[in-house]
């Protein structure tokens, strides 16, 4: 029990830690504040005269498209907050401390629900602005944001892996970029998943970015009325895919991640 | 030109009588093929400084690592505060402070805040974290700096800022990794005079270097490992006295004159002497001192040789190494 106790502590001083430096790290800021803006802005604006949603607004559509597209890619301030905590040495600090191992990965990992529930605001609140709204009852909309944060959080876990794994910031910026790209685009996220071509288009009914995109449509009341159903599984039951994605993402990554970082150090 | 005091070589005979504080055995580690450690032996007595001396690569990292438990050895055992850092490295980490090669700091963070972070770590509680930051802020001379991130900081009070990180739980051993690497000769002796003061303190001290000077002001013994093994131990005066003779140390103007400095100062020789044309200096082992020095400088103007500097030079621990090993330490500019 005491050992859970300082465990928790451990993270908080390390979410401590990383949440001071959106107020330091200029880059920090345009990440998790600024590009949100934009990619609402930019999305909304430049492909919201061409993209036509049946018997809704393309508007409407996108914003959950960019909720997920958004948190999916916090995660790599995991992998690469790691890798750069590895790359400076300080990971050796913390190694020679009496804390918790586990303690910094969950900080590490906890720092970026942080991070995401700011994105989150600023893009709901720039969602409004340009016409997206929420139509369900209060408590749906907060099951909507608490699954983001939930399955971005399994995320952080798999970032958090690749971190230890490949300890050098630039290859965890290019490595998450090449692998989340596709992940957020070949889905339901910014167009309609049917209208992909078909190998693509199954790939996106089952990936687990469309369930998650899906569910949150669903919970904010996004969904056109007369929307005829999905017509796979997932999509049929988007928020219990998404549980089972989050259960598994971290019932494997997290105890590889865990491994990983207790032995690295010890064969460096 | 400030002037150091000696080598701290008081009270080794009282020292030896503590108990160790750090003890090693038979210590090996292995890289694929590279063997770091084969078979390290050492112990630091309570309240004293031992210094790890040795060429890049010699094992002297391996060995902290493995000591503050973020290496397990292949073989061999090592206490530290009486407790086994393999078996119990999480209760190791409780009594150790560690300051490695390459400073680990948070530059985003201020000082201040890089130091309760530690200090919370060490589950210190908020209040005292905070109290025991604004101390060690205060006894590093970074109490202005305090409130500024470390990436405004100067490479001497990054590494001021990284000793004081392993001081935080004011541990009763600590380890430091080449503590000065980087650091300008005022940045390193302001250094040694705050691990001076903290040894002061009772402290015990692991400290390694590969800078022979840092060693013989530091160190009460000095422990000199090459190839991951130790060669050579005993207090700087000790290894000093290895070498044998005190020498003269000639610089010519002109290289042309070089050998026949040699001949007139062969009558004081007791051992083989040594010439350097590229520094035209000549090194003459000798015995009696001052007095031996005055009459060879007497020689050497009788025979009209121009000299540009002389000296009576006792050993360094350069030469103690260079005897030992067979080759010369590391050439300080590559640091790390």
């Amino acid at each position: 029990m005491r050992n859970l106790v300082y465990a928790a502590s451990d993270a908080a001083v390390i979410v401590w830690r990383n949440v001071i430096k959106i107020k330091r790290v200029p880059d920090m800021l345009v990440y998790v504040v600024l590009s949100p803006i934009m990619f609402v802005l930019l999305f909304a604006y430049v492909f919201g005269g061409s993209i036509v949603i049946p018997g809704g607004s393309y508007r409407e559509f996108l914003i959950a498209g960019i909720f997920v597209q958004t948190v999916v890619f916090g995660a790599s301030l995991t992998g690469a907050g790691l890798a750069e905590d590895i790359q400076k040495g300080i990971v050796n600090r913390f190694r020679a401390l009496p804390m918790s191992h586990a303690a910094l990965l969950v900080g590490r990992t906890v720092s970026d629900v942080v991070y995401n529930a700011l994105s989150l605001l600023i893009m709901a609140l720039t969602g409004l602005v340009v016409g997206w709204g929420i139509s369900s009852p209060v408590l749906d909309a907060v099951a909507g944001f608490a699954l983001l944060l939930l399955f971005a959080y399994a995320f952080s876990w798999v970032m958090a892996y690749v971190g230890l794994l490949v300890p050098s910031v630039e290859v965890i910026n290019n490595a998450s970029f090449m692998v989340i790209m596709p992940f957020t685009f070949v889905a339901n996220t910014f167009v309609p998943a049917e209208n992909l071509p078909p190998v693509l288009r199954t790939f996106a009914l089952w990936n687990p970015v469309s369930a998650v995109t899906r569910a949150i449509r669903e919970l904010f009341g996004n969904i056109p009325a007369g929307t005829p159903p999905p017509e796979v599984w997932p999509l049929q039951h988007p928020v219990l895919y998404t549980l089972l994605w989050t259960v598994l993402l971290i019932a494997v990554f997290a105890p590889l991640a865990v491994h990983r970082y207790r032995t690295s150090g010890r064969r460096a | 030109m400030i002037t150091i005091a000696g080598p701290r070589s008081k009270g080794a005979q009282y020292i030896r009588a503590m108990p160790n504080l750090v003890e090693a055995s038979g210590l090996v580690k292995r890289y694929r093929e590279v063997t770091a450690l084969d078979g390290l032996d050492l112990e630091v007595a309570e309240g004293s400084v031992l210094g790890l001396l040795g060429p890049n690569g010699a094992g002297k990292t391996t060995a902290v690592s493995i000591l503050a438990t973020l290496l397990d050895p292949d073989a061999g055992s090592a206490r530290v505060a009486g407790v086994d850092v393999v078996a119990s490295p999480r209760e190791v980490r409780r009594r150790i402070g560690l300051s490695g090669q390459f400073v680990a700091v948070d530059e985003h963070l201020t000082g201040f805040e890089n130091l309760v972070m530690v200090g919370r770590l060490y589950h210190l509680g908020r209040r005292r974290a905070r109290d025991r930051a604004a101390e060690l802020l205060e006894l590093f001379d970074l109490a202005d700096a305090g409130g500024r991130p470390v990436k405004t900081y100067s490479g001497g009070m990054r590494r001021r800022l990284d000793l004081a990180g392993a001081l935080v739980a004011a541990p009763p051993v600590l380890f430091l990794d080449e503590p000065t690497t980087g650091l300008d000769p005022f940045g390193r002796r302001q250094l040694w005079e705050v691990i001076r003061g903290m040894v002061g303190g009772g402290t015990t001290v692991l400290l390694t270097t590969q800078y022979l000077e840092e060693a013989d002001q530091l160190a009460d013994r000095i422990l000199v490992i090459d190839h991951g093994r130790a060669i050579a131990e005993g207090t700087a005066d000790e290894l000093k006295s290895r070498i044998g003779a005190e020498r003269i140390e000639v610089t010519v103007t002109d290289a042309a004159v070089l050998e026949r400095a040699r001949q007139v100062l062969a009558r004081f020789a007791v051992g083989e002497q040594q010439t350097d044309a590229r520094s035209r200096s000549l090194i003459t082992p000798i015995a009696g001192g001052a007095p031996v020095l005055t009459a060879a400088l007497h020689e050497l103007q009788r025979a009209r040789i121009p000299v540009r500097d002389v000296g009576l030079r006792r050993p360094t621990l350069d030469d103690v190494f260079l005897t030992l090993t067979g080759h010369v330490s590391a050439p300080e500019e590559q640091g790390g």
